[in-house]
């Protein structure tokens, strides 16, 4: 047996964790992911500190393009400030000593998981998701072997058979989020589970966009400027999510809102989801109709905390 | 109480200072060390360094403790460590005919070379609890009255079939002929043996029992015998390309199980016996059973039968097999979806709101269609 | 492969490699990732630590060491295949085996893209896994002398044009054919003597419109 003390004698980790062997392997599938806009390339996705599904994918990408001059802004569900970002945040914080930023303009590269940003992204910007089932057609087709071939012969009938069905059975097509599109008029790709919200965001983006899924071992890229298609029909067209109100807090209309409930005899508000976008907005000094009702002391967050 | 959407930060440190609390338990009953787990949960530490696809005894024992005995949390703290380690080569192929053996049993015989080893085994121990166990000092001291295994050579059971003729040859494989390794290509279908053995060897005891217990219940039948089950150490050799020979780096206790099944024959080959191969680090006889199982119920398709049950679908098996990809995807649902949930709380009202708008379109009908009649 | 190295370096010592490997791989790789996502447009190297043996210059070997290693076996055109010590570079410094047959390569390194051998002799993936391509590397391009291109696809803002030299007279006809096939074909990439190019398969060719 090993001297237990051994152990305890543990080498620091490269910088930003994986070795270079590794990254290498990462930044050829990401390369290959750029030239082939779409097109999820397998690669040998390694076991991560964190578990699968709570975005080694991700975490894997932006550490293999991630350099000591980068500044990361790390968000899950819109804001920079939940639980697994704060928790990612903290990984590359410690793995690769590197600036991080809760500002969307400030950053370099952004992980996220379900949200685009709502302010435009710009070409000096990577924009890095965290992929849990990388393949649109998986639902329909649980076999690799089948939907491999049905991206080869370009073959997306199974697709539209079901918003078709949708549509004939309730009027709508009933997928709300991870909303399939068609990228460069050739793969379908599944957007990752943002809401359809966002999938406007993502045709033409300024900014370059890499997909990773860590447990399906698979990486996908849309480059700039690229042509991306949400799938729909010519008398059904695609059309996102409508808020009747405005955030709640900063005002804001046009843009993705939490649902937020208050208190258990119906009371709710409406606020930014891009938690950064909505505090910038209320220093500029926008209110929205909540922002002086005391639940939005709560929910509001660092601003409001440290005026009190 | 956390709020999901601020102070996520504190919250985090937090809870990892309860946990390591927590963990430790009582203060006043001794910390476990390492060599106490390592020496007396000797299966929990198999099925870790197994799962975990790295053999060390004690880093297994510090990630059972870490754990607070979590095994399947255990081998994945191994998976991360491992995939930290430089990679040298590969080892040779070790030779479990030349095993130190522990432990051997034939289903299939009842005597043979080499002799039934019974060896440690739960298999003819009464389940009830030992409750001198609980008491301080358990009794160690008893002496053991073993026999030493004859050093005459314990050949294989499924050689000695094959011998006969009975059993079918093992592939044969050339010296440079590269062996597949899923944790550095990843897995695509159709996989070969080699892949869907090293994936067999890492996955979920509890998996691949339930998929070898479903092809004896009818679920694919394969007929098997356990041919043999042997657990002892084997050597650990690598090639060093400076020195221009194999060198022995140490041994590991592994357990190899393989069954026999019986195969009808086909137009092109005769009848014979067939091989199901399980091989998994420590003694974890159930696994290497269970694997042997579903490895010989995934050879469907090159014995021309055909595939009518679960464990015989190669891409489902592997597909699920991993219990540190199942249980970080089954577990990830703790992370807060709200926004995709948003997404389908607008829907679901809005498609509500339609379906009651249509009844009472359709009620106001009936009732003008009634005051009308 | 020890062996074999010090007796191909017996005279000569090893050229070195990056000095910092881990920061100087990540921003060449970040420059070529750029420049992929980005088809057409260009980006500098730093290679002031790199004097690797002729032909193979220093922008050429720190894209090989930034992306070559065990795993992708490397092609190499007649000048730099006949030189050992350029071999003896890559080896030691990238691991990467070397191939006689351009249709195995993960890489194609070309020092004298005049005589380049057909796009179509490369690796082309295939068309349930097109990423299994070989990426031709150019070196020894010099950017915007050349007659030029109009490039549009994914990665442009509307249209582009890009010129590059030298190059074999039907290569633009190659690569359009190559770029055709999409999802399958070659990438290439371009590399000068101090800045970078690429071409992904995703990108139209046309001839620009004097």
């Amino acid at each position: 047996m090993n001297d237990t003390a051994e152990i305890y004698d543990q080498g620091e980790y490269n910088f930003a964790y994986l070795d270079e062997q590794t990254k290498r392997m990462i930044r050829r599938a990401i390369l290959k992911g750029i030239a082939i806009p779409g097109y999820q390339v397998p690669f040998a996705s390694r076991e991560m500190p964190m578990p699968y599904g709570w975005g080694t994918g991700g975490v894997q990408v932006t550490a293999s393009i991630l350099g000591k001059d980068d500044c990361l802004k790390m968000i899950d569900q819109g804001s920079d400030d939940t639980t697994n970002a704060v928790s990612l945040r903290g990984f590359f914080e410690k793995t690769a000593g590197i600036r991080t930023t809760y500002e969307t303009s400030e950053a370099t590269v952004i992980q996220t998981r379900h949200r685009i940003p709502e302010k435009n992204l710009t070409e000096n910007q990577v924009l890095v998701f965290q992929v849990p089932i990388p393949e649109p057609l998986r639902f329909l087709e649980p076999r690799e072997t089948e939907t491999r071939k049905m991206h080869a012969l370009e073959d997306y009938g199974l697709m539209h058979v079901k918003l078709y069905e949708d549509i004939a059975k309730n009027g709508h097509i009933a997928t709300t989020y991870a909303y399939p599109v068609k990228v460069n008029d050739r793969y379908v790709m599944d957007p990752s589970p943002t809401p359809k919200f966002d999938n406007p965001k993502i045709d033409q983006m300024e900014a370059l966009q890499l997909y990773g899924a860590g447990r399906e071992k698979r990486i996908y890229a849309i480059p700039p400027y690229t042509k991306v298609k949400s799938l729909d029909f010519e008398d059904y067209p695609f059309e996102v999510q409508k808020f009747d109100k405005p955030c709640g807090l900063c005002g804001a209309e046009n843009v993705y809102l939490d649902e937020v409930i208050l208190d258990d005899k119906g009371g709710r508000m409406f606020v930014c989801s891009d938690s950064d976008y909505c505090e910038e907005r209320r220093a500029e000094g926008h209110a929205g109709p909540m922002a002086a009702d005391p639940a939005a002391i709560q929910i509001g967050g660092a601003t409001v905390e440290e005026t009190i | 109480m956390y709020v999901a959407v601020k102070g996520g930060e504190k919250a985090i440190r937090n809870a990892h200072k309860l946990l390591a609390k927590r963990r430790r338990g009582d203060t006043s009953v001794p910390s476990l060390t390492l060599e106490q787990i390592a020496q007396q949960l000797s299966h929990s530490v198999a099925r870790v360094m197994g799962e975990g696809s790295l053999y060390d005894e004690t880093l297994a024992a510090l990630a059972i403790k870490q754990s607070r005995g979590d095994l399947i949390e255990a081998a994945f703290l191994m998976r991360a460590y491992r995939t930290t380690l430089p990679r040298f080569g590969y080892s040779q192929p070790v030779d479990t005919a030349k095993m130190l053996v522990e432990r051997r049993v034939s289903a299939t015989y009842k005597d043979l070379p080499g002799g039934q080893v019974l060896g440690p085994t739960f298999d003819y121990s009464h389940r009830l609890l030992d409750f001198t166990l609980a008491a301080e000092e358990d009794n160690t001291g008893q002496s053991v009255e073993t026999v030493q295994a004859d050093d005459d050579a314990m050949p294989r059971v499924t050689d000695l079939l094959g011998d006969e003729g009975l059993m079918e040859p093992d592939p044969v494989t050339g010296e440079d002929t590269p062996v597949g390794d899923l944790t550095r290509e990843p897995l695509s279908f159709p996989a070969d043996r080699d892949l869907r053995l090293q994936n067999l060897a890492r996955g979920d005891e509890g998996f691949l029992l339930a998929l070898a217990y479903s092809t004896q219940r009818g679920y694919g039948r394969t007929h098997p015998f356990a041919g043999e089950i042997r657990y002892g150490e084997v050597e650990i050799e690598f090639f060093a390309e400076e020195l221009g020979f194999a060198v022995t780096l140490g041994s590991i206790k592994v357990t190899e199980c393989q069954m026999v099944n019986q195969f009808q024959g086909s137009a092109k080959a005769a009848p014979t016996f067939t091989r199901g191969y399980g091989l998994v680090f420590g003694q974890v006889e159930r696994k290497a059973m269970s694997m042997a199982m579903v490895d010989r119920s995934m050879r469907w398709q090159e014995l021309g039968e055909e595939q009518v049950a679960p464990a015989q679908d190669i891409e489902f098996v592997l597909s699920h097999s991993d219990n540190i990809q199942a249980t970080g995807f089954v577990e990830h649902l703790k992370l807060p979806h709200y926004v995709d949930f948003q997404a389908e709380l607008d829907l679901v009202r809005r498609m509500r709101d339609e379906w009651f708008e249509k009844r009472r379109q359709e009620e106001n009908g009936d009732a003008a269609q009634e005051a009308a009649e | 492969m020890e062996t074999s190295i010090r007796t191909t370096t017996k005279n000569t010592p090893l050229a070195a490699g990056f000095q910092d490997p881990v920061h100087n791989a990540q921003t060449c790789f970040r420059a070529i990732m750029d420049v992929m996502a980005r088809p057409g447009s260009r980006k500098v190297i730093d290679t002031h630590d790199l004097s690797p043996p002729a032909p193979l210059t220093p922008v050429a070997a720190a894209i090989a060491l930034t992306l070559f290693d065990y795993d992708t076996p490397v092609w190499l055109d007649r000048s730099l295949n006949s030189s050992e010590a350029v071999k003896a570079f890559l080896r030691f410094h990238t691991g990467a085996p070397i191939v006689g047959e351009a249709v195995d390569a993960s890489f194609a390194l070309v020092s004298d893209p005049e005589h380049l051998i057909p796009l179509a002799s490369f690796n082309q993936g295939s068309a349930e896994y097109p990423d299994q391509s070989t990426t031709v590397i150019l070196t020894g391009q010099e950017f915007g002398t050349a007659p030029s291109v109009t490039l549009t696809g994914p990665g442009i803002k509307d249209t582009t044009v890009f010129a590059t030299g030298p190059v074999p007279p039907v290569f633009w006809d190659q690569v359009a054919s190559n770029n055709n096939q999409f999802p399958r074909g070659i990438d290439l990439i371009f590399a000068g003597e101090t800045e970078i190019a690429a071409l992904p398969r995703s990108t139209r060719i046309s001839p620009t419109e004097v």
